[in-house]
């Protein structure tokens, strides 16, 4: 077991390491001129650095040295735990995004817990069963699954807050201000969670198990929970791993959408503002997480599947 | 003579006729959507009931009525008319944006898939690297390193979802590569060049016929929600993310200027999934639920 779960560490830091060379190197096909650029989007306008100013920048970026030179810098940076220095805000990246991730990973982490019920209580209701409620959820997941959260968020938006005033309009940190973008991220990915399951738990229905237990008197929902559930969830819990990365992309729109504070108007405002070491920096903080929660699926998985225990 | 060419004839019309009766209502629906939306693209004036360019200052942010079935913006353009103007852009975009990112999966899918074990191995491993990146994030890294233009926003989004797709087609070559019918032809002694023209190719790539259908729709979503974040490009013409990027500031006074033009985008997307999926139902039998 600690075999194991050094093997996976050790590929985590590989992976690690790839990623930031990723982000150094796509840096390197930026047209043009670093420093000219720095200037002009810091100035707002366009217009022609002198020598000494584009030498300034140059010295303290270090844009002058050997690729060589500067991906070992930015490398040994790296294992420091120093993302650089934001080109428009003037501030080490890390503290930028320290004070910025928390909403964004309450955000996250709940909508995937509340995506996880949904899925599992229609799951466990509906599947198997051939009436207009099952047929309703089936609907439901394959349309959900499609529809763009920015679009969900507005109407959530609009129905809930605006015209009825059940939930705060925008800019709330509060628990109550957190249901309705939770909610808006949980919906597509309860559909999508909910169409995996749902095969697996149909497939698992007609073992041979599931007759066994029928017969020696369990109850029809004793059974679904106890016997088809857990074999039913596995493939969902590999997906949660992959689900931690589309909810960052959508809590990039949700956090738009509802103005919450979060990694994503950073994210938006460093992107429009070409600052590159921020923006590779929310990629390779988001890089970590999703490392990270990969680590924790495969441990997961050991937990929901004893027979993987030993091997 | 006549009744020779009559007869099959009739017997397409019946077998059209056993076709259409096999779909069912709802892909029916779908269909006649896309189809709409194609119409809207090619000759966007048939659909219009207003001039989409024609501002009128007396009947500004109106709300949906039976003149203006999407209402109207701030400065009293009808949006209906909007939306049906902008689906050839969005069209556009969405094609583009998913024909490029099958370039990038294909040659990643093709090189990982046929070629020998270490490119395979490292093809593998460069996924791993960009699934690590949230696809909205990769898209926005290549906006910020090339800025902001019409032709940042579709490469943006082909380098999102190339990822997703070139796993795809890596997995569709190696499970043809690895198929009972490429084993006889090799036991058979066809050369093996000839094994890959006549046998993987072809059957490798038939699903992807139906996977770029689902991802211009996808592409359309991604595209706009790069537009919803203001980092699309306006264009002259009234394309849906920048109507979506647009309509944001009236969220809380004018909710259609947002709802409606993501109404476009969804209804879009949603009827080109149903139909894709039907097609591939059909080619393929039980669809499998597949990440993109």
């Amino acid at each position: 077991m600690a075999a194991t779960v050094l093997k996976r560490l050790a590929g985590a830091v590989l992976v690690l390491w790839a990623t930031a060379t990723f982000t150094f190197v796509v840096q390197l096909f930026m047209p043009g001129d670093r420093a000219t650029m720095i200037i002009n989007t810091q100035a707002g306008n366009l217009q022609n650095p002198s020598p000494e100013e584009i030498a300034t920048l140059n010295e303290r970026y270090g844009f002058d040295d050997s690729y060589l030179t500067q991906y070992l810098h930015y490398l040994g940076d790296l294992a420091r735990g120093d993302l650089g220095v934001s080109y428009n805000q003037h501030q080490p990246v890390t503290e930028i995004i320290a004070a910025q991730i928390g909403p964004t990973i309450v955000l996250t982490v709940s909508a995937l817990i509340l995506a996880w019920v949904i899925s599992l209580i229609i799951t466990v209701l509906a599947t198997g069963r051939d009436n207009v409620w099952s047929r309703a959820a089936t609907g439901f997941q394959i349309v959900t699954a499609a529809l763009p959260p920015y679009w969900i968020g507005t109407i959530l938006l609009v129905l809930l807050a605006v015209q009825t005033g059940i939930f705060p309009v925008e800019g709330d940190t509060s628990v109550i201000g957190l249901i309705l973008p939770a909610l808006t991220l949980a919906i597509p990915l309860s559909g999508f969670l909910g169409q995996v399951t749902q095969d697996e738990f149909e497939r698992v229905l007609e073992q041979p198990f599931v007759t066994s237990s029928r017969t020696r008197g369990m109850g029809d929902l004793g059974v679904r929970l106890r016997h088809v559930l857990r074999h039913a969830v596995l493939p969902a819990v590999t997906l949660s791993g992959w689900a931690l990365g589309a909810l960052f992309s959508g809590a990039v729109l949700i956090e738009a959408v509802f103005s919450r504070p979060g990694i994503g108007g950073i994210l938006v405002q460093a992107t429009s503002g070409r600052d590159i070491p921020l923006v590779t920096g929310v990629m390779l903080a988001s890089a970590v997480m999703y490392i990270v929660a990969n680590l924790l699926v495969d441990v997961a998985y050991r937990y929901v599947d004893p027979r993987l225990r030993t091997a | 003579m006549t009744a020779i060419t009559l007869q099959p004839r009739a017997a397409r019309a019946s077998r059209t006729g056993a076709f259409l009766r096999s779909v069912p209502p709802g892909v029916k629906l779908a269909a006649l959507v896309v189809a709409l939306y194609v119409l809207a693209a090619v000759a966007p004036g048939v659909l219009q009931p207003h001039d989409p360019f024609s501002t009128d200052l007396d009947s500004s942010l109106l709300a949906p009525s039976l003149q203006h079935p999407f209402g109207t913006d701030q400065s009293g353009r009808d949006l209906f008319s909007r939306v049906v103007e902008g689906a050839r852009q969005s069209l556009a975009i969405g094609i583009g944006a998913t024909a490029l990112s099958f370039v990038i999966a294909l040659v990643l899918g093709i090189a990982a898939g046929l070629g020998p074990r270490l490119v395979d191995g490292g093809v593998n491993r460069f996924l791993e690297v960009l699934f690590a990146f949230p696809t909205l994030f990769l898209a926005l890294l290549f906006v910020a390193v090339f800025g902001q233009t019409v032709t940042t926003q579709i490469v943006a989004v082909a380098i999102g979802t190339a990822p997703g797709y070139a796993r795809i087609i890596r997995g569709q070559f190696l499970q043809v590569k690895g198929s009972t019918y490429v084993e006889a032809a090799r036991a058979v002694g066809h050369p093996y060049p000839r094994i890959v023209a006549q046998h993987i190719f072809p059957n490798a790539m038939r699903p992807l016929v139906v996977m770029f259908t689902l991802g211009v729709g996808q592409a359309i979503v991604w595209a706009s929600g790069l537009a919803f974040l203001g980092l699309g490009v306006a264009p002259p013409s009234p394309e849906w993310g920048a109507l979506l990027d647009a309509g944001r500031n009236y969220t809380t006074s004018a909710w259609w200027l947002e709802v409606m033009p993501g109404l476009a985008i969804v209804l879009f997307a949603l009827s080109v999934t149903v139909v894709g999926r039907h097609i591939q139902e059909r080619l393929e039998g039980k669809v499998k639920v597949q990440a993109l």
